[in-house]
């Protein structure tokens, strides 16, 4: 018997993520490192006009350019290009409108594939574009939601512009309102975002003429090869899918493209194994832009502050067409402008608008952040309209930690929180008292540099989720997770997930997950994810979920695995199961010091000369878990800002994050997500616009005219953490992909309006440009 | 990137260089650093014929002290400029505005002479070129001659390079004692161009402003001097806080901001008087 093992418990260390040398080397394969024997180079002809009925596409100059294999236009691929999916038909009277992967009569946003070229390479590809020759006739654009609600207002679709209308209603919002000491209305903008994932989309598909293998920088190869097989006829089992490292996504990737179905048919019609690389400008043209809404909010309160009410009205800018799950990200707000707060009334309602612009659909928190932007400005609009410290404000409505669980009035059931202890734990980090008596002595002394400090107070709903509630949601598919666990003949674990990631570190987490179950070496467990072949089961990351869903999945399947080895270390030990206790990877008869280390154990199955009667050989399990609950992270974030009036130049001075996601499996990465979350949040509060022009061109095409903001835009982030696990998994995790991002964009506008209060300013719409904190300084004073 | 097709040469001389720029015509480019020409063919926003690529050219790099000016080779790196101790010593202004150029990775491609010949008047230095009077030096299959300056930038991204000239160098005169500096740059992120940049040269004595150069960045399209400003400040207390707020004022006088995303025309009027005002403090401070 060998004793090798750690006695620390391997979950909660802050472990170097071991996937990490492979990813920063670039020692790995990134779908656009991927070079087959004959591979053709794919480049798409886009639609330079937002709205336009196509005349003529002539691609013969095109076919006879050098190196060029192929053109096509709309036209060709029309008897079998299929639609693009929404999998989110959120009412039954939703307008739907067909998606073709490439325009063929009408084109309905800038960016819209209207040919393509197939080269030798790359280069020759992109030249014989300019010999395509597309004649539109111009129809007119449809840029703004309330105008395209109006009748007589241009169609972009036949149906109309509006996809839906989806409401939720409970409790007596008019009485609520009736009478209502304070009520609190304002409308927010939403402005669209580009996700702007650190690896370009890229494509390749290849095949034997009889199956296709298809590789893309995805969040969700099983999904994608659901989607692709119904799509495009092709039979599922004939279609492999592969996500190899993917070099981050926010949900962008989280989709079925139009490049994808293309690149499938072309690689079908030409028999040749293809490639797609988008370049940045493709990417923030063509990637499904997030966000985009327009909010009204209202609040009805008691004069004490405690809130009677809210009622919520959006809406959302679908863009042109309905992708993946478009419709259906606002909605996911639906269950949380309440936020964190008791009320005795809530309606919500939202209409899905069609515009002619780039569809929108899942970013980093989708739905969530708007819901905590909205909320969270209007608490602080209540609180300066009561005049009442935004803190205290929060604490009159706030559940309280003793009344988990508590049902919302938008009907989730919260497990767990602790709003009081995280927040405590936050204001004493931040410095509260301090910054709010040195803003007072700046407003004193009339400094033009004024301090601004901001709060925000969130939870979210995450862990996506389970499989009945989607359905009664009319979401397309399950919330399950799945996993293999498989500990080999010498003892080594390999693990399948079919969580498949995109930078979160699976390989690590899922290593300290494992190493704890079967008390097995960190280092002797290995992660496999992303191929459809070896991974046959899976519903892919996105909201939230892998911790939550597929880690427990993994403890399932471990579980299983500790079963079966306990029944054979009976055997071996000539003991009864109920015996035979298991610590830190050793079987050990109760009260002796005979044991079987699950090495040995896993070698045994591996001959099977001496297995118990009905047991088969090999040591390996499976789970598939679907979660009874949302998970619900929250926290408290606190900004202080200096906001320049002279210039209107905002500087975040300093930025607290205290957050909950229950039980931490890794510390470092967990720091990870809420450092890039919060940083991403603040690119939504302060740099990040999507602008499209009066004629519905682009303009922030590059990322000179994008502005992300790198390190040198960003202060140090102080983080620390509470830690109150979930109820709902026997892990206690909860989730933090998205809860950095959820939080901190009204912490940061908070924190400036709240700087620019003496000057009468009660918003600056986002992002909080310094030419528009500025000019809200000027029409602030001239009021 | 993948650009339109193009020639490309790679000369190993000045004299070579220019003989290879006359050969390839009107719809040759000059390659320096390629930190403005490479997002420009990416783009496909041009189209030129050939490359000359300048990468090579020995006599092109570095900085020399030639007594009253300093002299910077066309191709040294923002990072040299920036690293130099005559430059930091003889000519701190230029210095103090290409450490805010872009980003390190950038300023070690990026040079000096490219950043100038591209003319873009939102970059930094052409304001510092036309703050302090540099002297920009033209090679040509002809021979060699000197362009002010103040005529060396005609419009946007438009010099008075001729078509087989190539920007060998530039003379910065040496401003002698009492001088403070200082370059004051507001822009939304730090890779992002300047909204507005000030460059400022002030010449004190006994705690009087004798004489400034004031250059204005993206207030028009191309550098221009804030005469107005220069004017108004001479003979006022370097630390005369509300004078020469009043005399900043006159920042905005005939200039011609353009618009964007990052700000419109009245709000980088505003800004000009309220960053010259700033500038002019600091460097009457330094």
């Amino acid at each position: 018997m060998t004793e090798t093992l750690e006695t620390v418990p391997e979950v909660g260390r802050a472990r170097r993520r071991k996937e990490d040398t492979r990813l920063v080397t670039g020692r790995t394969r990134w779908t656009d490192n991927i070079q087959l024997p004959g591979m053709l180079y794919v480049a798409f002809l886009r639609s330079p006009m937002a709205h336009a009925r196509i005349t003529r596409v002539d691609v013969s100059a095109a076919r006879r350019r050098p190196g060029v294999v192929a053109a096509f236009s709309g036209r060709d691929f029309a008897d079998e290009q299929g639609s693009l999916p929404c999998a989110w038909p959120v009412t039954e009277d939703m307008v739907q409108p067909d998606h073709p992967p490439m325009a063929v009569d009408t084109v309905r946003y800038v960016g819209e594939a209207v040919a393509c070229v197939v080269a030798t390479d790359r280069y020759r590809a992109a030249d014989a574009l300019e010999a395509i020759e597309v004649e539109y006739e111009p129809l007119p654009p449809v840029l703004d939601m309330n105008e395209a609600l109006k009748p007589g207002s241009p169609k972009v679709h036949e149906a109309g512009n509006k996809a839906f209308t989806w409401k939720f209603s409970n409790g007596d919002v008019e009485a609520a309102f009736r009478d209502a000491p304070v009520v609190i209305d304002r409308r927010y903008r939403q402005q669209r975002l580009i996700p702007s994932a650190m690896e370009p989309r890229a494509v390749v598909v290849d095949t034997d003429g009889e199956t296709f293998t298809l590789y893309s920088a995805t969040q969700i190869p099983h999904i994608l090869r659901v989607m692709l097989a119904l799509t495009t006829g092709i039979p599922e089992h004939r279609l492999r899918v592969i996500a190899p490292d993917v070099g981050g996504g926010f949900g962008s990737k989280l989709q079925v493209t139009a490049e994808e179905v293309l690149c499938l048919l072309i690689c079908r019609r030409l028999g040749k194994p293809v490639k797609w690389t988008e370049s940045r400008t493709e990417g923030n043209l063509t990637v499904h832009h997030g966000r985009d809404q327009l909010q009204h909010i209202e609040i009805a309160a008691e004069r004490d502050g405690r809130i009677r009410g809210i009622r919520v009205n959006l809406l959302a800018d679908m863009g042109a067409y309905l992708m993946l799950v478009t419709p259906g990200v606002p909605l996911l707000g639906a269950f949380m402008y309440n936020g964190i707060y008791k009320m005795d009334a809530y309606d919500f309602t939202c209409t899905g608008v069609f515009t002619t612009k780039m569809p929108t659909d899942a970013y980093r928190g989708a739905g969530r952040p708007e819901a905590t932007y909205a909320l969270e400005r209007a608490m602080d609009e209540l609180a300066h309209e009561l005049g009442l410290d935004p803190i205290e404000l929060r604490r009159r409505n706030w559940i309280k930690h003793e009344e988990f669980p508590y049902t919302t009035i938008a009907g989730l059931t919260y497990d767990s929180g602790n709003y009081e202890a995280a927040t405590e734990k936050a204001l004493a980090l931040f410095g509260y008292d301090k910054l709010r008596a040195e803003q007072a002595d700046r407003r004193e002394r009339k400094d033009p540099v004024q301090l601004g400090i901001g709060v925000s107070t969130y939870t979210e709903m995450c862990g996506l989720a389970p499989s009945r509630v989607l359905g009664s949601l009319s979401y397309g598919a399950g919330g399950w997770e799945h996993a293999d666990v498989r500990v080999l003949p010498t003892g080594k674990v390999e693990v399948v997930t079919g969580s498949s990631p995109h930078g979160q570190g699976h390989e690590t987490a899922w290593s300290q997950i494992v190493a704890d179950q079967l008390g097995v070496p960190f280092e002797d467990v290995t992660v496999i994810h992303g191929d459809t072949a070896s991974s046959h089961k899976g519903m892919d990351t996105y909201g939230s979920r892998s911790l939550a869903v597929g880690g427990i999945a993994i403890v399932r399947a471990c579980e299983k695995v500790r079963e079966k080895a306990r029944q054979i270390a009976a055997h071996l030990l000539e003991a009864s199961p109920d015996d035979i206790e298991f610590d830190r990877g050793v079987f050990r008869v109760r009260g002796t010091q005979s044991g079987k280390t699950i090495q040995e154990i896993a070698l045994a199955t591996f001959a099977a000369h001496n297995l118990p009667d009905g047991v088969e050989p090999r040591l390996d399990a499976s789970a598939t878990f679907d979660p009874e609950n949302f998970s619900f992270p929250h926290g408290t974030h606190l900004c202080a800002v200096e906001v320049d009036t002279e210039t209107g130049a905002v500087k975040i001075r300093s930025y607290v994050a205290v957050d909950d996601v229950g039980t931490v499996v890794n510390p470092l990465i967990v720091e990870g997500q809420v450092h890039g979350g919060i940083a991403q949040g603040i690119g939504q509060a302060l740099f990040e616009e999507a602008v499209y022009d009066p004629e519905g061109n682009l303009l922030t095409t590059t990322m000179a005219d994008y502005l992300l903001p790198s390190a040198a835009d960003l202060p140090d982030f102080v983080t620390d953490r509470t830690e109150t696990p979930a109820t709902s998994n026997p892990l206690g995790v909860k989730g933090v992909g998205e809860a950095g991002t959820i939080a901190s964009t009204p912490a940061v506008v908070n924190a400036i309006v709240d700087a620019l209060r003496p000057y009468g300013v009660h918003d600056v719409p986002m992002p909080c440009t310094p030419e528009r904190v500025w000019r809200a300084v000027q029409e602030g004073a001239a009021s | 990137m993948i650009p339109a097709p193009f020639d490309y040469v790679r000369p190993g001389s000045l004299d070579e260089a220019v003989t290879a720029l006359a050969d390839a015509g009107e719809d040759a480019k000059v390659l320096a650093g390629g930190q403005s020409l490479l997002p420009l063919l990416r783009l496909r926003l041009a189209y030129p014929s050939t490359l000359v690529d300048i990468g090579r050219v020995p006599e092109l790099k570095g900085v020399r002290d030639e007594g009253d000016h300093v002299f910077i080779g066309a191709m040294t790196t923002h990072d040299e400029v920036l690293h130099s101790d005559l430059v930091r010593a003889e000519c701190p202004l230029v210095a103090l505005a290409t450490a805010t150029v872009a980003d390190p990775a950038v300023r070690h491609r990026g040079t000096f002479g490219g950043a100038l010949a591209h003319a873009d008047p939102a970059g930094d230095l052409p304001a510092v070129a036309v703050a302090l009077d540099m002297r920009m030096v033209a090679r040509s299959r002809d021979g060699e001659r000197e362009i002010p300056a103040a005529g060396f930038f005609v419009d946007y991204l438009e010099t008075a390079l001729g078509p087989g000239e190539i920007l060998a160098g530039v003379r910065v005169p040496k401003l002698g004692p009492g001088w403070g500096f200082h370059y004051e740059k507001f822009h939304r992120t730090a890779q992002a161009w300047a909204i507005v940049g000030v460059a400022a040269a002030v010449r004190r004595s006994n705690g009087t402003i004798e004489e400034a150069r004031i250059g204005l960045t993206n207030m028009a399209t191309r550098p221009l001097r804030a005469a107005a400003v220069e004017q108004a400040v001479r003979g006022l207390a370097v630390t005369d806080t509300a004078a020469l707020r009043g005399a900043a004022a006159h920042a905005a006088e005939n200039t011609d901001p353009p618009s964007d995303l990052h700000g419109g025309p009245d709000y980088r009027r505003h800004l000009a008087q309220v960053l010259t005002h700033r500038a002019l403090m600091a460097a009457a401070a330094a």
